[in-house]
C-alpha cells in the first residue's frame, strides 16, 4: 500500500516538477494550453475527481513571493490531470481584505485563513461552507482530532489544515554547546539552571527583540503561551485562551511572571542588544542574530526563523546555529505550540470540492514539501500524519515535523490567534510592550482583561 | 487580468465620463434659456452629488456608528465616549495629541518665520531656502524612516558600535547611548521634532513670501524713524505678515491633529506616544472596535474644525483687505 502510494507520489511529483520545468522555459508568456504535459503524468490518484476541464477554482491568501511559486507548482498535478485551472492570487492584506469580500458577497472560492480567530469570524459571515465529507475523512485520518477543532467552528467541521509551524524551539550555537559542554535541556528547570550557568560566566544568555511594524509585541505573547501550556496544561490553556478563566487570574500571572523571570531579568537579557528595555525596540528578525556573534547564546523564537539568518549560516545540528524543542516541566510532557493554515472553500461547486479535497491528502503535503524543498530549501512542513520526513530537506524541517508527529505531542494552536482581535491582535501586544519597558504584571494583565470584548 | 481587458474598462470609463459632462453640457444649455441661475445648480449638482457620497454620507455614517459597540451591533449612547475620556490608555493618546498640537505648529512656524527672515535678501537666498524646504518634499514615512535612524539605539558594550547619529554625538561628548524612542513622555518630543523638520520649510516659503509682498515704502519709513532690527520685526514685519502666520499655523496645526505616519512609523502607537488618528486606526482596522474607532474619528473632526473655522475666516479677512 505504501509502497503504491509513493511511487504515486513520485509520478506527479515529477510531472508537476516538469511542468513547472516547461513554465520557466517559456519564460514570461501567459500559462496557456500546457494540458499535453499530463500525458505523461501518472493520474491515477486523480480520477475520483472526475474531468473538470475548463473549470476554474480562485484560491486567495496572504502567501506572496518568493513563497507563492511552491504552492502553485504543487497544484498543477492537479490542473493537468483534471483539467481544471487553479487561480492563484497572493495578497498582502489577505487578513483585512478577507473578511471585506466575505461580507460584501465576493469571496474566492478557497481562502488560505492562517488564523482560527479569523476562520471565524469568516464562517459568522454565513458565507463559509462546511467541508465536505472526502476532506473531513482525511482529516480523521491524516491529522490529530485537536487540528479538526481548530478548522470547526460551533462542532461543524470547515476547513482542513494546510501548512504548519513550530514555535516550541529555543535556538542556539551546537558549537558554544560543544566547546562549554551544555547540555541540551529536558525540563524547563534545566533551562533555568542552564541560564544560571551561562549568566555566570558574565554572559547575557538570553536575547530577544519584539519590534514588528504596528504588530510590535507579538514574541512575547508566544513567550507567554509557551509558558501558559507548560506550567498551568493543555486544559487550562485552551480556557485561557476561550476567557472561561479571566486574564488576570492566577494562571496567566503565573505564566507571565515565569516569562518577566527570562525576558525581564537584567542577568539574562538581552545579549549583545542591550538592557531589558532594547527587546521592545529590536525588531524579532534581529532578536536572535547575536547568536552567531557569540554574544548570546539563547534564543525562542519559531521555526521559519531559520530563514532569517543571513545567506550562507550553515542551520543544523552540526552548523553555527540550531534549534532544540522547548521543554516542558517534567522530560515526559511534550507540549508543543504552533501556527498553522486551513482551506475555508466558500462554494460547493464540484471542482472546489474536489480541489479541496486533494489539499487535504497527504499526497499533496508531501508533493508541496518536495517542491518546497527543491525550490526554497525547505521552510514548509504540515502535521498531516501522511508526510514523509524524507521529503524534507531542511534539518529544521525535519525536527519540526518529527515534533509535530511525536506521539506524545499535545499540540496547542497559537492562543492570540485565536483570542478575538481586540485581545489577539491589539491589547495583548500593546500591553505585552508596555511591560517589557517597565509595567507591572497585574497592570498588564489587568489592562489586557479589560479589552477583552463583552458579550 | 489580461491587458486587453484592462484597456477595454479603461476606454469605457473614459466614454462614461465624456457622457456624463455631455449630458451636463446640454442639460445646461438647455435651462440657460429659461433661467441663468439654474446654470449654476446643473454644474454645482455632479460635484455636489460626489461630495455626497465620498463625504457627507461617511460622515453621517461615521457619526452614527460611533454610538455603538465594538461589532457595530447595540447602540451604546456615550459609551465609547466614555471610554476615551476615561481609561487611562486613552488619556494618554489624548495627552500625546495635545503635546503635538501646542508644540508643532508654534515651534515650526518660529523656525520658518526666524528662517525667513534671516536669509531674506542675504546672497544664497535661494539654496539657503531650498535646503530647509527640501524635508517638504519627502513623505512622512521616509522622513520617519530616516529619523529612525537618527535616534537608533546600540547598547554601551564592548565591541558594539553606535549607529545613530544623536547617540553616536552623544558618545563622542562622553554621554551614555539613551534609548530615544522609547522614554516617556520625552519619546513624544523627539517624535514632534520630525514634524517640526518636515513642516519648518513650509512655514518659511509662505512667511518669505509675504516678508516680500511688504510694501518698500512702509519699511522706507520705518528706516527713517530709525527703528533697530528687533523694532523693525516688532511694529512693521510682524504686524504686516500677521494673516499669513495665522494661517501658517493654523494649517500647521491641522496637520498635526491627523498626524498618523510619524507614530505608526516610528513607534507603531507603542511607548505613550500614541495619538488619536493612529489609536483610530488601531481601534478600526486592528481591534475590529468600529464603535471607539468611530468615536475617535468624530472627535478628531471636532478638534479640527474649530480650527479649519478660524483657518477660512482669517483667510477671508486678509483677501477683503
Amino acid at each position: 500500500m505504501s509502497s503504491v502510494r509513493t511511487r504515486r507520489i513520485f509520478a506527479s511529483v515529477s510531472c508537476g516538477l516538469g511542468f513547472a520545468l516547461v513554465l520557466t522555459a517559456c519564460s514570461s508568456s501567459s500559462p496557456s494550453g500546457g494540458s499535453t504535459a499530463s500525458a505523461s503524468g501518472d493520474c491515477t490518484a486523480f480520477k475520483a475527481y472526475g474531468d473538470l476541464k475548463g473549470k476554474t477554482v480562485t484560491i486567495y491568501t496572504g502567501i506572496v513571493t518568493p513563497e507563492d511559486q511552491p504552492y502553485m507548482d504543487s497544484y498543477k498535478p492537479f490542473e493537468d490531470c483534471t483539467g481544471a485551472k487553479i487561480e492563484y492570487n497572493g495578497d498582502k492584506a489577505f487578513e483585512t481584505q478577507i473578511l471585506v469580500r466575505a461580507k460584501a458577497g465576493n469571496p474566492p472560492d478557497i481562502a488560505i485563513v492562517p488564523q482560527p480567530g479569523l476562520l471565524q469570524q469568516l464562517v459568522a459571515t454565513g458565507k463559509a461552507i462546511a467541508a465536505p465529507k472526502a476532506v473531513a475523512d482525511n482529516v480523521d485520518k491524516f491529522w490529530g482530532a485537536d487540528w479538526k477543532t481548530y478548522g470547526s467552528v460551533g462542532g461543524k467541521f470547515y476547513a482542513a489544515p494546510s501548512g504548519a509551524s513550530v514555535k516550541s524551539l529555543i535556538w542556539y550555537s551546537p558549537k558554544e554547546f560543544t566547546d562549554n559542554k551544555y547540555k541540551v535541556p529536558t525540563t524547563l528547570a534545566e533551562l533555568k539552571t542552564l541560564s544560571d550557568k551561562i549568566a555566570a560566566t558574565g554572559k547575557k544568555p538570553w536575547c530577544a527583540g519584539i519590534g514588528s511594524g504596528d504588530a510590535t509585541g507579538w514574541p512575547i505573547t508566544d513567550w507567554m503561551e509557551e509558558m501558559m501550556l507548560r506550567l498551568s496544561g493543555p486544559t487550562v490553556y485552551d480556557q485561557w485562551v476561550s476567557h472561561k478563566i479571566a486574564f488576570n487570574s492566577a494562571a496567566p500571572t503565573a505564566a507571565l511572571n515565569a516569562v518577566g523571570a527570562y525576558l525581564k531579568n537584567d542577568k539574562y537579557v538581552n545579549g549583545g542588544l542591550g538592557d531589558v528595555k532594547s527587546i521592545a525596540t529590536t525588531t524579532f528578525q534581529d532578536g536572535g542574530l547575536p547568536i552567531l556573534q557569540g554574544t548570546c547564546s539563547l534564543h525562542q523564537m519559531a521555526s521559519f526563523y531559520a530563514s532569517n539568518f543571513p545567506k550562507g549560516t550553515k542551520v543544523a545540528a552540526d552548523g553555527a546555529v540550531f534549534a532544540f524543542y522547548e521543554p516542558g516541566v517534567k522530560a515526559t510532557d511534550h507540549p508543543v505550540e504552533g501556527g498553522g493554515e486551513f482551506n475555508l472553500a466558500f462554494s460547493d461547486r464540484p471542482e472546489v470540492k474536489a480541489f479541496q479535497t486533494y489539499l487535504s491528502t497527504d499526497l499533496w503535503a508531501n508533493t508541496k514539501a518536495k517542491i518546497s524543498s527543491a525550490a526554497t530549501g525547505g521552510g514548509w512542513i504540515s502535521a498531516n500524519k501522511g508526510l514523509d520526513v524524507a521529503n524534507l530537506t531542511n534539518p529544521i524541517d525535519k525536527l519540526s515535523a518529527s515534533i509535530l508527529q511525536d506521539p506524545k505531542t499535545v499540540f496547542r494552536f497559537d492562543g492570540s490567534d485565536q483570542m478575538p482581535a481586540a485581545v489577539g491582535s491589539d491589547a495583548f501586544w500593546k500591553q505585552a510592550t508596555s511591560w517589557i519597558t517597565g509595567q507591572s504584571t497585574k497592570d498588564t494583565l489587568d489592562k489586557i482583561e479589560a479589552a477583552w470584548p463583552k458579550s | 487580468m489580461d491587458v486587453s481587458v484592462k484597456f477595454l474598462t479603461m476606454a469605457l470609463a473614459i466614454l462614461l465620463f465624456v457622457a456624463v459632462v455631455g449630458v451636463i453640457l446640454f442639460i445646461a444649455g438647455r435651462s440657460e434659456r429659461r433661467s441663468p441661475s439654474l446654470v449654476a445648480y446643473v454644474f454645482l449638482f455632479p460635484s455636489l452629488l460626489m461630495l455626497s457620497v465620498g463625504l457627507l454620507f461617511p460622515a453621517a455614517q461615521t457619526i452614527y456608528q460611533s454610538f455603538f459597540d465594538a461589532a457595530g451591533k447595540a447602540f451604546i449612547g456615550f459609551g465609547n465616549y466614555q471610554t476615551i475620556f476615561s481609561s487611562s490608555d486613552e488619556i494618554l493618546v489624548l495627552r500625546n495629541s495635545v503635546f503635538w498640537v501646542v508644540v508643532t505648529p508654534f515651534v515650526a512656524t518660529a523656525i520658518g518665520l526666524l528662517y525667513a527672515i534671516l536669509v531674506d535678501g542675504a546672497k544664497a537666498e535661494a539654496p539657503a531656502k531650498a535646503l530647509i524646504f527640501l524635508p517638504m518634499a519627502i513623505s512622512m514615512v521616509a522622513a520617519s524612516i530616516i529619523w529612525k535612524f537618527v535616534y537608533e539605539f546600540r547598547p554601551d558594550q564592548q565591541g558594539v558600535k553606535q549607529i545613530g547619529l544623536l547617540n553616536q554625538i552623544l558618545v563622542w561628548l562622553g554621554g551614555s547611548p539613551q534609548q530615544w524612542i522609547v522614554n516617556s513622555p520625552w519619546n513624544t518630543f523627539f517624535l514632534i521634532v520630525v514634524m517640526i523638520w518636515i513642516q519648518a520649510g513650509f512655514a518659511m516659503t509662505i512667511l518669505s513670501a509675504s516678508i516680500k509682498a511688504i510694501p518698500n515704502d512702509v519699511i522706507e519709513a520705518a528706516r527713517l524713524d530709525g527703528v533697530n532690527a528687533f523694532g523693525m520685526f516688532r511694529f512693521v514685519t510682524l504686524p504686516s505678515i500677521r494673516p499669513a502666520v495665522i494661517v501658517v499655523l493654523t494649517t500647521i496645526g491641522i496637520g498635526t491633529l491627523k498626524v498618523f505616519d510619524i507614530v505608526r512609523t516610528m513607534t507603531g502607537g507603542n511607548f505613550g506616544t500614541n495619538v488619536v488618528a493612529n489609536e483610530f486606526y488601531t481601534q478600526s482596522f486592528r481591534a475590529s472596535n468600529q464603535g471607539l474607532g468611530a468615536a475617535l474619528a468624530v472627535l478628531l473632526f471636532i478638534l479640527v474644525v474649530p480650527i479649519v473655522v478660524y483657518n477660512i475666516r482669517q483667510l477671508r479677512a486678509s483677501e477683503a483687505r
